[in-house]
């Protein structure tokens, strides 16, 4: 009766270790608990007991090979009399089985197996171990997968949450061939084999998830499900993070004279009209994106092409309730401050109760995300892709400023802005910034370029 | 058919409970290669669904639809006699249609070679049931895997005695044991409504009482309305908004006050009173509490998305694992835990649920409905067609019906489909398979329908979306 040694799941996570040391060698005789081999983790070096007595049959593994958690290392031989049992020939397909659980042993050796016997008729809820199948993709109540019961059957057998795949049938229905193509696309984004064809718009999807700790072994969790938008902000960002290479650049604008005449304006505006400092901004935004148009693109690498806009579109980041939505304000460049102004108050009023349409929030090319109402010394945007850059706004401070005979107090605004180092580089991200900085610190600069 | 007198010593599935879950469930099993005992105190399987429940009804409603149909053909030019019943013969013909089905189902599970056992099963722990068979032996059997199927059974009015003549529920309704000259129903739903479409086809003078401001609570109005209009025809009277305050049974009939929502207080007396405010899971005497088996705050067995209970290796289908309590639910529910126990990746997913009341007219629905959409705030476009202009309603000598799809504006995708009218829970059958083939309206638009028919609504309810 041989006895198959595997390496055992020794923590969350770990699927494989590398073999560092064999403690037997074949034919020696061991007892239960005794250290067969180390083999070593990422986490930690684990000795491998033996789980019984016996003899060393056959070890499948030599130090230094890497094994994965569950392969056959040994195999042992009960010390249950095996002469009594006529040596089975193995084929060796036989051996490359993964065998769930060991049979029970003919009676005669069962007494001397120190394993206990469970009660065959009594078998402990495996099944459900046996067949693996996440729930969390069922009863979702609000928003169902557009698929059809057999397509969610062949999703559910391939380990796929439905609700990541991305329908391109009439209404967004997910066919057979969807899910497939969604399997190949995230195998070769994992494996990095060929190029990852863009799927269905810009954003191809899932983005590899390592396999999550059970939480609940330290404590007790709830889980709530994502909502819409949170689902998409996680892929946006997660896309543009792990493909974009961005580089932020920090400069300050000295906005005492802006802010001085922006505050005049406002104690006549109606609340409607009321002039904010990011409605400046995308006026500022929109002349400088003239001036500098790469900053307004997009990169091709399919083509090998740089797509550069002829117009410029403004997306402000919006907070509301139920998450982050940049709707955009169209062609900034041809409206004067007063009517951007008064169409981003209106946009922000509607985005925040949810009234826009997604086709607001489409066709950007540039983002502008002013914290400065919520505080902040200075942060760090992601570029929101296929974009190239963004503008981070923090709170202006005053501040005290040499002017060669004294100190006086100036309104400093910190600004930060990413972009995409593949299609700019450093020196035109320094010279970007610092033209938006030059202009708010003289406006008429604007008249005069714009 | 050949039962099984002995209790096994083992079961690999034990289903507990043949019903439409049960025996679904059965059957499923087998074909996945599973050994199956099924326990049931029935001689035959079937459950409420096919001895107290949906065949009983309908075939009593196929005799009120006879009579209502031969009333109704004066207006067309054709007169008949006032029918005669012969109460005696509806209800052998009915037991004879309950007893060729049940009688099937016994044949099959003989021939898939299923252990059933007639009698009751209780837990003693989580792996071992203690089973008395109606011929009174007690055994006990330990199982590897279980299936939970019990069902459920009508509510009574408290306080009100259970073994009355007068006062009865839905399984003393299909007994007919006679026609009360008044009946009153308790309860507006589609239990109520549907008996008391039965009883005032044999002549009763039917009264309903419902404690809401209206019929089929949770379906929506507008299909409700269709129906109420012949209902109020039908009915002696509807009240709605209306509570039983006190039932007395009396020699001669069963004294009812009732309270309506301006604090009025009436009080009838009717021959007969129909106890229809619904039904609760049989969770009772399982011996849930020796196994670590959970119910919900209604008193469901509370289950995963593969219908396993708390314990892995228990699994609770059909009534007892939640709304709706319908026989199809349960059918689906059976499939899915009969595959899970077998080891398949089986989820109970569906995209909707269908829902029959089997009036006249009848009303059928699936998926969202506009009162759903409206309190859950989802935004939708509505087809709603009028069956006056359907050629077949016509002629069929009728003209009240409706059809009416539940679009998603952004992706034209059908989320619900309702039908009211004759023959509504044929063709919702459509709206189900339309939901989970994830179809939008054009797709409805473009297959083509039979002419002429009823399910030519369908058809051109999608038509309506694209006139603009």
């Amino acid at each position: 009766m041989k006895h198959e040694i595997k390496v055992p799941e020794v923590s969350e996570g770990v699927t494989e270790g590398t073999v560092v040391d064999i403690s037997v060698a074949v034919g020696d005789a061991v007892e239960v608990d005794q250290t067969l081999l180390e083999f070593e983790t990422d986490k930690a070096v684990i000795a491998i007991p033996s789980p019984q007595e016996g003899k060393v049959a056959e070890i499948k593994v030599a130090v230094g090979d890497s094994v994965p958690v569950g392969a056959v290392i040994m195999l042992l031989e009960s010390s249950a009399s095996p002469s009594d049992e006529a040596p089975v020939p193995e084929p060796s397909a036989e051996q490359e089985e993964p065998v769930a659980e060991e049979k029970p042993s003919p009676p005669a050796a069962a007494a001397k197996q120190p394993e206990p016997v469970k009660e065959a008729a009594v078998p402990d809820a495996s099944p459900a171990a046996a067949n693996e199948v996440d729930l969390a993709t069922v009863r979702r109540g609000d928003r169902v997968a557009p698929a059809a019961p057999s397509v969610r059957r062949l999703a559910r057998d391939l380990g796929v949450d439905i609700y990541q795949v991305q329908g391109t049938g009439p209404g967004g229905r997910i066919s057979e061939g969807d899910v497939r193509s969604f399997v190949r696309v995230t195998m070769q984004r994992i494996t990095g084999g060929g190029s990852v064809p863009a799927v269905h718009g810009e954003f191809p999807g899932l983005h590899a998830q390592r396999p999550l700790p059970d939480f609940s072994k330290w404590g007790e969790v709830s889980r709530e499900p994502l909502s819409r938008i949170r689902e998409l902000t996680a892929d946006a960002m997660g896309y543009a993070w792990s493909t974009i290479p961005m580089v932020t650049q920090y400069d300050q604008a000295q906005v005492s004279e802006i802010e001085a005449f922006r505050q005049e304006y406002n104690r006549r505006a109606i609340s409607e009209n009321r002039l904010t400092m990011t409605a400046i901004l995308v006026k500022v935004c929109a002349a400088a994106l003239k001036a500098f148009p790469r900053f307004n693109s997009s990169l091709d690498l399919a083509s090998k092409e740089l797509v550069l806009k002829q117009y410029i579109h403004i997306g402000v980041a919006v907070d509301t309730p139920a998450g982050l939505l940049v709707p955009v304000l169209r062609d900034a460049d041809r409206k004067g401050i007063e009517t951007l102004a008064l169409e981003l108050n209106e946009i922000a009023e509607k985005t925040r109760e949810r009234k826009i349409g997604p086709d607001v929030m489409e066709g950007g090319t540039f983002t502008i995300s002013n914290l400065g109402g919520v505080g902040g010394t200075s942060f760090t945007p992601i570029v929101y892709a296929p974009q190239v850059a963004i503008l981070g706004v923090s709170t202006a401070t005053l501040q005290p400023e040499w002017d060669g005979e004294q100190f006086v107090p100036r309104l400093i605004m910190p600004l930060s802005l990413t972009y995409d180092h593949r299609v700019i580089d450093g020196a035109d991200g320094a010279r970007f910034l610092r033209w938006i900085c030059d202009a708010l610190d003289n406006p008429l600069q604007l008249v005069m370029k714009g | 058919m050949s039962q099984s007198s002995e209790i096994p010593e083992k079961a690999q599935l034990v289903i507990i409970g043949a019903g439409p879950g049960g025996y679904a469930a059965a059957f499923r099993a087998v074909e996945m290669g599973q050994d199956v005992t099924l326990i049931d105190p029935e001689v035959n399987p079937g459950g409420v669904c096919l001895h107290r429940g949906c065949i009983p009804s309908k075939a009593l409603l196929h005799v009120a639809k006879l009579v209502s149909e031969a009333e109704e053909s004066k207006e067309i030019g054709v007169t008949f006699a006032r029918p005669k019943i012969d109460l005696e013969r509806v209800r052998s013909w009915k037991d004879e249609v309950i007893g060729k089905l049940t009688g099937g189902l016994g044949s099959k599970v003989d021939k898939l070679k299923i252990t059933y056992l007639r009698g009751m099963a209780k837990f003693k722990d989580a792996h071992n049931l203690t089973i008395k068979t109606t011929d009174g032996t007690v055994g006990e059997m330990v199982f590897e895997q279980a299936i939970l199927a019990t069902g459920s059974r009508p509510i009574m009015l408290p306080g009100v005695a259970a073994e009355s003549e007068r006062i009865i529920d839905s399984t003393g309704a299909l007994d007919i044991a006679e026609v009360p000259a008044s009946l009153l129903v308790v309860g507006g739903g589609y239990i109520g409504l549907e008996l008391g479409s039965v009883y005032a086809a044999l002549e009763s003078k039917v009264s309903v009482v419902e404690m809401t401001d209206g019929l089929l609570p949770g379906c929506d109005r507008d299909l409700v309305s269709v129906l109420k209009r012949r209902l109020d025809k039908k009915f002696e009277s509807i009240m709605l908004n209306t509570r039983v305050e006190e039932i007395k049974e009396q020699k001669n009939g069963v004294m009812v006050s009732m309270v309506d929502n301006k604090k009025e207080t009436t009080k009838k007396r009717f021959d007969k009173v129909l106890i229809a405010i619904g039904r609760k899971p049989n969770t009772e005497n399982l011996g849930l509490e020796k196994t670590s088996i959970k119910l919900d705050k209604k008193g469901f067995v509370e289950v995963d998305g593969q219908m396993r209970t708390a314990e892995a290796h228990i699994f609770a289908i059909g009534d007892i694992a939640g709304e709706p309590m319908l026989a199809h639910k349960a059918y689906g529910e059976a499939n899915v835990a009969a595959e899970a126990a077998a080891g398949r990746k089986a989820v109970f997913d569906p995209r909707a649920i269908p829902a029959v009341v089997f009036t006249d007219p009848e009303i059928a629905w699936c998926g969202l409905t506009e009162t759903e959409a409206r309190e859950r705030k989802i935004k939708v476009k509505t087809a709603k067609l009028p069956w006056r202009g359907n050629g077949r309603t016509l002629t069929l000598g009728r003209d009240d019906g409706m059809t009416k799809l539940i679009i998603d504006p952004e992706t034209d995708r059908v989320l619900g489909v309702a039908v009211a009218g004759p023959g509504a829970g044929e063709l919702i059958a459509e709206g189900v398979l339309a939901m989970e083939m994830a179809v939008v309206s054009e797709d409805l638009r473009k297959s083509i329908h039979p002419h002429p028919t009823l399910s030519e609504t369908i058809y051109d309810a999608a038509e309506m979306l694209f006139k603009r």
